[in-house]
């Protein structure tokens, strides 16, 4: 195996990435925890198939969901990475994709969808109103970002962010992927614990 | 007019007139509903266009806004609440049945109680709101209304106010679901209800008994936003309402803008605006197609349709520089002028969506399975799709001419030769119909305009401060999904002091109760589908 070839998916140079810094704090992070070779070399295989199959919870408001279906339709044709398989049910889905804004009725609403899915889950932000607010920032209805609500892994600019911004995006997910601990590491789930403990919410009931 | 507003001073002494945009009548509430019937019945008031809530300094009120279907006459009716700390105003959902939705909004955002009105509860905010948002005094800071953590809890009675004969009002609870009903919740997350809308649905075994709408899922509030901003600042919410029809409804808030400043829009850029928003129909068109047939089980055929409208999105991505939020119209004309391959690239586009459109005749139109899903499924006759105000492409299906290119004609409309699709079935099949043959519609408009885009400048001098006079005006442009209007009131500053969206799509929404009973819980989505709302547009 070459030396520093970083972490890369589908054949992109490791220097046309953005955001390496981040990827390699999150790996030194990891490794400074130390590994087991047995399941090290576990961690590796199953993360290569997760990040190879990453199934979406079909999730859209507004004008960012047709930029997902164009994602879906055979220009961008996000089956050739693994996603294409959006999920109806929360259960089956590995990921959640805010695309389009959040308002105030909706927040619990999402809340409980991000609940009732299974871990290993994820959420990506797309959009500038599931970034930020967006243009409806200001407005007494909306709110200011979805990380306000579920922890975020990856945020995707833009109004709506072109089709390759969102491949880019979950590329982005599926690099963070692989380097993760699957087994044993309880770094992730540690940070997602101490998000919910600060945003406590009733979705549960009912 | 003349004429109409002499009856009406004859019948109605109280009433006094304001001609700023069109007749306006005002009225004290005492008088509205008898004035409201009269016009309808005697009159031919068929329609209710929109019904604008607004916080004046002297009192709430609303500006109900009615056409009458023949002759096509627009006219406006001011009407105020007597009282400013408990506001009140008779409803008129009895007599037309969008009123009712309409009505629900205004109490929503004003706090305006409808006497009569048969439900009255919140549409679009949660029912533990403070404060009513749209008011002028209302406290917006965020710790009043902070981001709910709790889910709404369902609340199956509504309340009325009921008027005696003597003149007191009465708070009467209704039943809107009994204990016995079996109540499924569909949406706000459901990949049918195309967007976060949510439908509270009544079923007897298989068929549905009675449908009621949660809407604000998307609740945006795009209104109190443009109170605080500049005319060119609060352009851009119109591309976001109903993406599908970004251009048309950019074209109505410019149009109603230059109105108001009798700002005059060069040639060139009135004959781009029009090119322009047929593609954005061509475009709509094919969504509806690759969704509704999806929804109905059709899966391919969303990839057939996506492969034209890419060819429509690249041609709108050279010129205005996005895909789908494109900010071309602005006050006075277009922000760029066209690309040099424009012409070429829609040229291009023309035949090849000719070929495209028998392929998904093949495909789908003539398919046995899908017949016996959509004919006479969802059926609207004409009457009710005038009082539920269902225009647009879903009217047009129940055989009402409602085109505004047609009926009320902007820009270069009126010096073109097309054909207004007007059917008379009424059903899923025949709203199928009217928006693939509006397809064809389209291409011919472009194909009269695209070699004769004549030259000159794109946009009018427009002074750097915007300000528009006193007064208020109204200008409905047809979108792709119906009729598009915009209200804007000013007192003459940089903001104006009231915005109304009238949403396309509200109406959509409000006739599904209507179209569902006794049906199948498998036709909502076929008649769902095939109204194609857009739920941004509902929610605003």
């Amino acid at each position: 195996m070459k030396k520093n070839k970083g972490v890369t998916i589908q054949g992109m140079p490791y220097d046309e990435w953005k955001d390496n810094e981040y990827i390699e704090s999150l790996v030194e992070e990891l490794k400074a925890n130390g590994t087991n070779v047995v399941v090290g070399f576990f961690d590796k295989l199953i993360n290569w198939g997760r990040a190879n199959s990453l199934w979406p919870l079909t999730f859209g408001t507004s004008c960012c969901a047709i930029e997902f279906i164009a994602l879906g339709a055979a220009r961008y044709d996000m089956a050739r990475f693994g996603w294409e398989v959006a999920r109806a049910s929360p259960r089956q889905a590995d990921y959640i994709m805010v695309s389009g804004t959040i308002a105030h009725r909706m927040a619990p609403v999402l809340r409980r969808l991000y609940d009732q899915m299974a871990e290993p889950k994820y959420v990506i932000a797309t959009g500038g109103c599931a970034v930020s607010g967006g243009p409806f920032r200001k407005s007494y209805h909306v709110v200011q970002g979805v990380d306000q609500i579920i922890p975020v892994d990856v945020y995707i600019p833009g109004c709506p962010p072109r089709p390759e911004a969102m491949i880019y995006g979950v590329m982005q997910l599926q690099r963070k992927i692989m380097v993760e601990k699957f087994f044993g590491g309880a770094n992730r789930k540690e940070k997602i614990q101490k998000f919910l403990d600060e945003h406590p919410a009733d979705s549960h009931g009912d | 007019m003349e004429e109409l507003k002499n009856t009406i001073a004859g019948k109605f002494p109280k009433a006094t007139f304001d001609e700023t945009d069109g007749l306006q009548v005002v009225i004290d509430d005492a008088h509205w509903h008898d004035l409201a019937l009269w016009l309808r019945d005697a009159k031919g008031f068929d329609y209710l266009i929109a019904v604008v809530g607004q916080d004046w300094p002297e009192a709430y009120g609303c500006v109900y806004y009615l056409t009458n279907t023949f002759t096509h006459v627009i006219l406006s009716v001011k009407v105020t609440a007597a009282s400013r700390e408990n506001p009140m105003l008779h409803s008129v959902s009895d007599l037309w049945a969008n009123a009712n939705l309409n009505e629900r909004e205004v109490y929503d955002f004003y706090g305006i109680i409808f006497i009569n009105h048969p439900d009255m509860r919140h549409l679009y905010l949660r029912n533990d709101w403070v404060g009513y948002p749209l008011r002028k005094d209302y406290n917006d800071d965020p710790s009043v209304n902070p981001v709910p953590t709790e889910n709404e809890e369902a609340i199956d009675t509504t309340v009325a106010y009921i008027e005696a004969p003597d003149g007191t009002v009465t708070k009467e609870e209704r039943v809107v679901f009994a204990p016995e009903d079996f109540v499924v919740n569909i949406g706000p997350q459901h990949p049918a209800t195309h967007g976060v809308l949510r439908f509270r649905t009544a079923l007897d075994g298989e068929y549905i008994k009675k449908i009621d709408l949660y809407l604000g899922y998307v609740h945006r509030g795009m209104e109190k936003l443009c109170e605080s901003l500049a005319y060119p600042q609060m352009l851009h919410f119109a591309d976001r309402l109903d993406y599908l029809s970004a251009q048309q409804n950019r074209h109505c808030f410019c149009l109603c803008i230059e109105k108001a400043m009798g700002l005059k829009v060069p040639r060139r850029a009135q004959v781009i605006r029009v090119i322009m928003d047929e593609l954005m129909r061509i475009n709509s068109h094919l969504l509806f197609a690759g969704t509704f047939c999806m929804d109905l089980g059709a899966t391919t055929m969303l990839f057939y349709t996506f492969r034209e409208r890419e060819k429509i999105l690249d041609i709108f991505e050279k010129t205005c520089g996005a895909r789908m939020t494109f900010h071309y119209n602005v006050i006075g004309g277009v922000a760029q002028d066209l690309h040099p391959d424009f012409v070429k690239d829609v040229k291009a586009l023309i035949p090849d969506l000719h070929k495209a459109l028998k392929e998904y005749h093949k495909l789908f139109t003539g398919n046995v399975i899908t017949h016996q899903r959509m004919i006479g499924v969802g059926k609207l006759s004409k009457a009710d799709a005038i009082s539920y105000g269902i225009s647009g492409p879903s009217g047009r299906a129940s055989g009402w001419s409602n085109d505004i290119r047609k009926t009320h004609p902007y820009s270069i409309y009126s010096e073109l030769d097309f054909d207004e699709v007007v059917r008379t079935d009424g059903d899923s099949f025949g709203r199928w119909m009217v928006r693939m043959d509006e397809i064809l519609q389209s291409i011919k408009i472009i194909e009269q305009l695209i070699d004769k885009i004549p030259e000159g400048e794109i946009c009018a001098p427009v002074p750097k401060v915007i300000k528009l006079p006193v007064g208020h005006w109204f200008q409905q442009v047809e979108a792709s999904r119906g009729a598009i209007g915009f209200y804007i009131e000013s007192d003459g500053g940089v903001n104006p002091v009231r915005v109304k969206i009238n949403s396309t799509c509200f109406p959509l929404a409000g006739v599904v109760d209507h179209l569902t009973r006794g049906t199948k819980i498998a036709d909502l989505i076929t008649i769902g589908g095939s109204l194609d709302y857009i739920v941004p547009d509902i929610d605003r």
